[in-house]
C-alpha cells in the first residue's frame, strides 16, 4: 500500500522535508517510485506567481521539440531550475537527460482571457505535449500551470530526493504532497505516479479503486480532453474532483456525497435530500468502492483529506496553526510536526472530509450529514 | 408375426416416445390416482392378458395353459396423448411405483406433432441446457492491496435505477430552475419479468404480490413485479401496492380499460409502464393466451369475451414505426399519469436491438430498456418461434452498453436483461455476470416459478405445458380443481426465501471483487471466461 504525506505551511518547506517524512513510513511502500506535487510556491518562484510552470522530464530530443513547439505558441521562458545528477544514478532509477521545471511567460495573444479559458489552453498544452512524447518517450510531461511544480520518478523516495538534490534553497513550496509508491497492479510508468494533476486540482490516493473500470468508462464521455490517461486507478479522483467544482459547480464539502453517497434514512433525514438524492443518481457512476484514502490540493490552496466508505486505509491529519499536515501514518506527522498537540490528531472516517483552508489555522471537519452550504 | 393394431405413418410404440413410463407392477396398488392426476391423459387402466405355462416332468403330467387377465398402466402412444414427463404420477404415487423415464435415443414423435396440420405450440422455454453465463466467472478477487469484504456482516448497496437519469449538469440546473426532472425509481435489481395474470393462475399471480408486498414491507427490500400483458386485478390498481408492480402494455392492450378507469382512483403511481413490444421466446410474435385459459375472472379483466384465443397481434397496430412508437407511446403513457411515471420499452434481443437503443437515447421521457434473451420462457409460442428465433442476451446487452458507453449515456438509460437467467439455477451469478456486463437490473420469469412454486420444467423438453391450462401444479392453469393445489401464501414464503437466497448470493459475489457501495454495474474488469471467441466478442478477459 502506498504512503502519502501531505504538509501546509505559511513558511516555504523544502520537499525533501516530506520525503523523510515518506522514509519514516517506509514500511509501507517498496522504494518503486515517488511522486511530488509542490504549490503556492517559495524561493525565486515567489517572483512568477502567475506564470505558467512546466513540470516533466525530457530527452535531449524532446527538449528540443518542446523549445520549438513553445516558441511556436509565443512563450517565452522567465525562470529554469537546473538539476545536475550526478553520472550514476541509484540503483532501480533510470538515467535521464533533463528534469524540468521551468516558468514561462504567456504569448501576448493570450491578453484578456479569462482565467478559464487561459486553464483550458494550458491543458490543451500539456496534453498535446504528452502526445508528442508517447511515441518515442523523450517528452513527459506531468504539470503546465502557474505556481505548480511537479517532480516524479521512479525509486526510493529519500534516494531519488538526494539525487537530485531537492534539500536545494530555490525549490520550496508552502504546498507540498507527496506519495511514496507501492507497486500493484500496473506496470511502472510516471504517468501512474501519484500525485495526479488537473486544471488547478491536485489528489494522490492510496489503495485500490475497485470500480474503476465504471468510473474511466463514465469519465472518459464526459467532453474534458483532460480526462485521459487512467494509467493508474487512482486517477480518477482528481477528474471526479475537477468536475464536480467546473461542471456541477458544487464545494469540496459535496466531494463525498459524489464518491461515497449516503444511504437510507440518513439520506432521508438529510436537509439537502433533494439535492443529494439526485446527486447519488445522476453521478451513480462515478461512485467509488476504495479502500481508498485521498488527500487533494484544491486552486485555493485548501487542502484535504477524505476516505471511502468503508474506511479501510489509514489516514490523518494534524498540526498547529501555520502548519498542518496529511499522513498514512502518525509517524509521519511526527516526523515534519513534533510539537504540535497530538490530542487534536483527527483520522477522518467515512462520512468526513477534513479541509485545511489556505490561512493554515485550523482543522476543519465537515460530515456529510450536515447540511451543505449554500451553493455559489 | 401380426402387429397387434393396425401401423399408420404415425401409430407409435412407446420406444418411439420421448418419454416412457415405468410401472412396477409389484408396487402399484392401482389406487389410480396417476391415471386421474396426468395431465395430458398419457397413462389409463390398462387391462392385460397372461398366459400361464403350466409343465411338469413326472411321468403322465399333461401340459395345460392357464389365461388370466391383471389390471395396470398402459401408456397411450398417440402423439397427442404423448407423455410430457411431469412426474406427477409419481408424485401421487404412494408406493412410487410409477416414474417417466427419458427415452435413450432420438424420439420419433417430433415427427408427428403436427396432426391436422397445426404446428406444434407449448409453453416453458427453448430446452437448451447450455448457457453461455454460467461459463463467465469472476477473477478480479481482492486479495492484500484491497481487501475482501465480509458478505455476512459488511453493510451492501445494491439496489439500481429505472427511470431515464438526467446528466448531472443537466439535472443540477433543472434543480436550480425547478424544472422538471423525469421520474427515477430505487428498486431491487432482480424484478420479476412480466408473467400476466391469465398466463399465471390467481394463487400465482396472488402468491407473487404477496412475497413482494412482505419483502418491500417487512424486508426493505424494493422489489418490483411486471404484470406482463394482461390488465390488473381491480382491487390492486386501487390499493397501495400498485407501487410495487410495473403494468405493462402490450400489443393487445389487454385489461387497460380496466386500467385507464382506475387512474383517477389510484392511490399510488405504480412503479414504471413497461411497453411490450417484444419478448425473448417468440421475437417478433405477439402475446398468446388460449381459450382454455379465458376463464370468466380473466375475460373480466382482459375486457373480452369468454373461451376464445387471444393472440395478440406481432406489432402494436396504432403505431407505424419505430420513431412513433418511441415517441408516441412513451409520451402518452407518462403523460397519463402526470410524467411521475417511467416508461420504459422492452423488446426482444436482436440484431436490431441497438436501434431501438438509438431511438430511445434522443428521447427523454424514456426510461429504460428491458431486453429479453433467446432463453426467455414464455406460456404459449410455436416451438419454432421458441426453438430458433431469437438473440442470446449476454453479446446484446453488452453491445447496447458498449453503444451507451460511446455516447456517453450509460448512466442515463438503464439497461435491464432478462432471458434464461439462471436456466440451470444458478440465478446471482447469472445476473451478477450481466450486471457487469452493462445491464442495470435483471428480470427473472421462469425461475420464479421453478423456485417459488414447483414447476417442474427443466431445459429438458419437460412438461411444458404452460399453454393449454393442465398445469400439473397449478401455476398456469385457470381450472380451479389444478390450481387450488397451489397455495398462494406457500408461493409468497417461497419467493422470499428466493429473493433472500438470491441477495446473500449476490453480496458473496460482490464481496471478494471489494464492492458494496454500488452496484457493480459495467464492471467488466471482473469477468472473464474460457471460451476466446467470447472473451473477444464481450471484450472480457480470456482464461484458461
Amino acid at each position: 500500500m502506498c504512503r502519502l504525506f501531505a504538509v501546509t505551511s505559511k513558511t516555504p518547506l523544502s520537499p525533501m522535508l516530506a520525503l523523510e517524512a515518506l522514509d519514516v513510513m517506509r514500511e509501507g511502500h517498496d522504494g518503486s517510485g515517488v511522486g511530488l506535487f509542490l504549490k503556492d510556491l517559495g524561493g525565486p518562484f515567489e517572483d512568477f506567481k502567475g506564470a505558467p510552470i512546466m513540470s516533466g522530464i525530457f530527452s535531449e530530443g524532446g527538449l528540443k521539440k518542446l523549445d520549438a513547439l513553445m516558441m511556436d505558441k509565443g512563450f517565452m521562458t522567465k525562470h529554469k531550475v537546473t538539476f545536475k545528477l550526478d553520472k550514476n544514478p541509484p540503483e532501480g532509477t533510470p538515467k535521464r537527460d533533463i528534469y524540468l521545471i521551468r516558468a514561462y511567460e504567456y504569448p501576448e495573444s493570450w491578453d484578456g482571457l479569462s482565467d478559464e479559458e487561459r486553464g483550458k489552453r494550458l491543458r490543451d498544452i500539456r496534453l498535446e505535449i504528452r502526445k508528442m512524447g508517447e511515441e518515442k518517450g523523450d517528452m513527459i510531461v506531468f504539470s503546465f500551470w502557474p505556481d505548480v511544480a511537479m517532480i516524479k520518478e521512479i525509486g526510493d523516495p529519500l534516494t531519488v530526493g538526494r539525487y537530485l538534490k531537492l534539500a536545494r534553497e530555490e525549490l520550496s513550496a508552502r504546498i507540498i504532497m507527496a506519495q511514496g509508491r507501492q507497486n500493484t497492479n500496473y506496470a511502472i510508468n510516471l504517468y501512474a505516479c501519484h500525485p495526479f494533476f488537473l486544471e488547478g486540482f491536485a489528489t494522490m490516493t492510496n489503495g485500490e479503486n475497485t470500480a474503476f473500470v465504471p468510473i474511466m468508462e463514465y469519465l472518459k464521455t464526459r467532453g474534458n480532453p483532460g480526462y485521459m490517461g487512467f494509467q493508474s486507478d487512482s486517477e480518477v479522483f482528481v477528474q471526479i474532483l475537477h468536475y464536480m467544482y467546473k461542471k456541477l459547480g458544487l464545494g469540496i464539502e459535496a466531494y463525498k456525497h459524489i464518491i461515497t453517497p449516503l444511504e437510507g434514512d440518513v439520506l432521508e433525514n438529510h436537509p439537502d435530500k433533494t439535492l443529494l438524492k439526485n446527486l447519488k443518481q445522476t453521478c451513480r457512476r462515478l461512485i467509488i468502492d476504495g479502500p481508498n484514502c485521498v488527500i487533494g490540493c484544491l486552486p485555493n490552496n485548501s487542502m484535504f483529506m477524505v476516505q471511502d466508505r468503508k474506511k479501510l486505509r489509514p489516514g490523518v491529519v494534524g498540526g498547529k496553526p501555520g502548519i498542518y499536515a496529511f499522513s498514512s501514518e502518525i509517524c509521519g506527522l511526527d516526523a515534519v510536526v513534533p510539537d504540535r498537540d497530538k490530542t487534536k490528531d483527527f483520522q477522518p472516517m467515512h462520512l468526513d472530509t477534513v479541509i485545511i483552508d489556505p490561512d493554515r489555522q485550523e482543522v476543519k471537519v465537515w460530515r456529510q450529514t450536515e447540511k451543505l452550504p449554500l451553493q455559489p | 408375426m401380426a402387429a397387434n393394431r393396425e401401423i399408420t405413418p404415425s401409430t407409435l410404440s412407446v420406444k418411439d416416445l420421448y418419454w416412457q413410463i415405468d410401472w412396477s407392477k409389484e408396487k402399484c396398488t392401482l389406487c389410480g390416482r396417476c391415471t386421474s392426476v396426468c395431465p395430458v391423459n398419457a397413462i389409463e387402466l390398462g387391462v392385460f392378458r397372461k398366459r400361464d405355462i403350466k409343465v411338469g416332468l413326472s411321468k403322465g403330467f399333461v401340459p395345460s395353459n392357464n389365461y388370466e387377465t391383471f389390471y395396470g398402466i398402459r401408456q397411450r402412444t398417440a402423439p397427442a396423448y404423448a407423455c410430457i414427463g411431469c412426474g406427477m404420477c409419481n408424485m401421487v404415487c404412494p408406493n412410487n411405483a410409477i416414474i417417466s423415464m427419458r427415452n435413450d435415443e432420438g424420439d420419433k414423435q417430433r415427427f408427428h406433432i403436427d396432426q391436422g396440420g397445426q404446428p406444434p405450440r407449448r409453453g416453458g422455454r427453448r430446452n437448451d441446457s447450455g448457457s453461455l453465463l454460467d461459463q463467465i466467472k469472476f477473477v478480479r478477487i481482492s486479495m492484500l492491496t484491497d481487501p475482501a469484504l465480509d458478505a455476512g456482516r459488511h453493510e451492501f448497496q445494491v439496489n439500481t435505477l429505472l427511470g431515464r437519469v438526467l446528466p448531472p449538469e443537466e439535472n443540477m440546473k433543472m434543480l436550480r430552475e425547478e424544472g422538471w426532472t423525469p421520474p427515477v425509481r430505487e428498486i431491487y435489481p432482480l424484478v420479476i419479468g412480466g408473467m400476466s395474470f391469465g398466463a399465471l393462475s390467481p394463487p400465482m399471480w396472488e402468491g407473487l404480490q404477496m412475497g413482494v408486498a412482505y419483502l418491500n414491507e417487512q424486508l426493505g427490500m424494493p422489489v418490483r413485479m411486471c404484470t406482463g400483458e394482461g390488465g390488473c386485478p381491480p382491487r390492486l390498481l386501487r390499493s397501495r401496492f400498485i407501487k410495487y408492480v410495473i403494468l405493462q402494455i402490450a400489443s393487445g392492450y389487454f385489461g387497460w380499460d380496466e386500467i385507464i378507469h382506475a387512474i383517477p382512483e389510484m392511490k399510488e403511481d405504480p412503479c414504471a409502464i413497461e411497453i411490450k413490444y417484444g419478448q425473448g421466446a417468440k421475437p417478433g410474435d405477439g402475446g398468446l393466451l388460449m381459450w382454455n385459459k379465458v376463464t370468466k375472472l380473466i375475460s373480466a379483466i382482459r375486457g373480452v369475451p369468454r373461451g376464445v384465443n387471444l393472440p395478440s397481434p406481432p406489432t402494436h397496430q396504432t403505431q407505424y414505426s419505430i420513431e412513433e412508437s418511441v415517441a408516441k407511446m412513451i409520451q402518452s403513457m407518462s403523460m397519463a399519469w402526470g410524467f411521475r411515471v417511467p416508461v420504459y420499452p422492452k423488446i426482444s434481443a436482436s440484431s436490431t436491438s441497438l436501434a431501438v437503443l438509438n431511438n430511445l437515447t434522443r428521447n427523454r421521457y424514456a426510461a429504460g430498456l428491458a431486453i429479453d434473451g433467446e432463453d426467455g420462457g414464455t406460456g404459449a409460442a410455436y416451438n419454432v418461434s421458441m426453438d430458433h428465433m431469437g438473440h442470446p442476451i449476454a453479446s446484446n446487452i453488452r453491445d447496447c452498453y458498449n453503444n451507451l458507453l460511446t455516447i456517453g449515456k450509460e448512466n442515463e438509460i438503464p439497461l435491464f436483461a432478462g432471458g434464461g437467467i439462471g436456466k440451470n439455477g444458478n440465478l446471482a451469478a447469472n445476473a451478477a455476470a450481466l450486471i457487469m456486463l452493462g445491464a442495470s437490473g435483471v428480470q427473472t420469469g421462469k425461475y420464479v416459478m421453478q423456485a417459488a412454486a414447483g414447476c417442474v420444467g427443466s431445459e429438458t423438453q419437460r412438461c411444458n405445458i404452460c399453454n393449454i391450462g393442465q398445469c400439473p401444479k397449478g401455476i398456469t392453469s385457470q381450472d380451479p380443481r389444478i390450481f387450488r393445489r397451489l397455495d398462494a401464501e406457500k408461493v409468497a414464503e417461497r419467493l422470499v426465501d428466493m429473493y433472500l437466497r438470491f441477495d446473500t448470493e449476490l453480496k458473496k459475489i460482490m464481496a471478494p471483487l471489494g464492492r458494496s457501495t454500488s452496484l457493480p454495474i459495467g464492471m467488466s474488469d471482473a469477468l472473464a471466461i474460457s471460451d476466446f471467441n467470447a472473451a473477444e466478442r464481450l471484450k472480457i478477459r480470456y482464461v484458461v
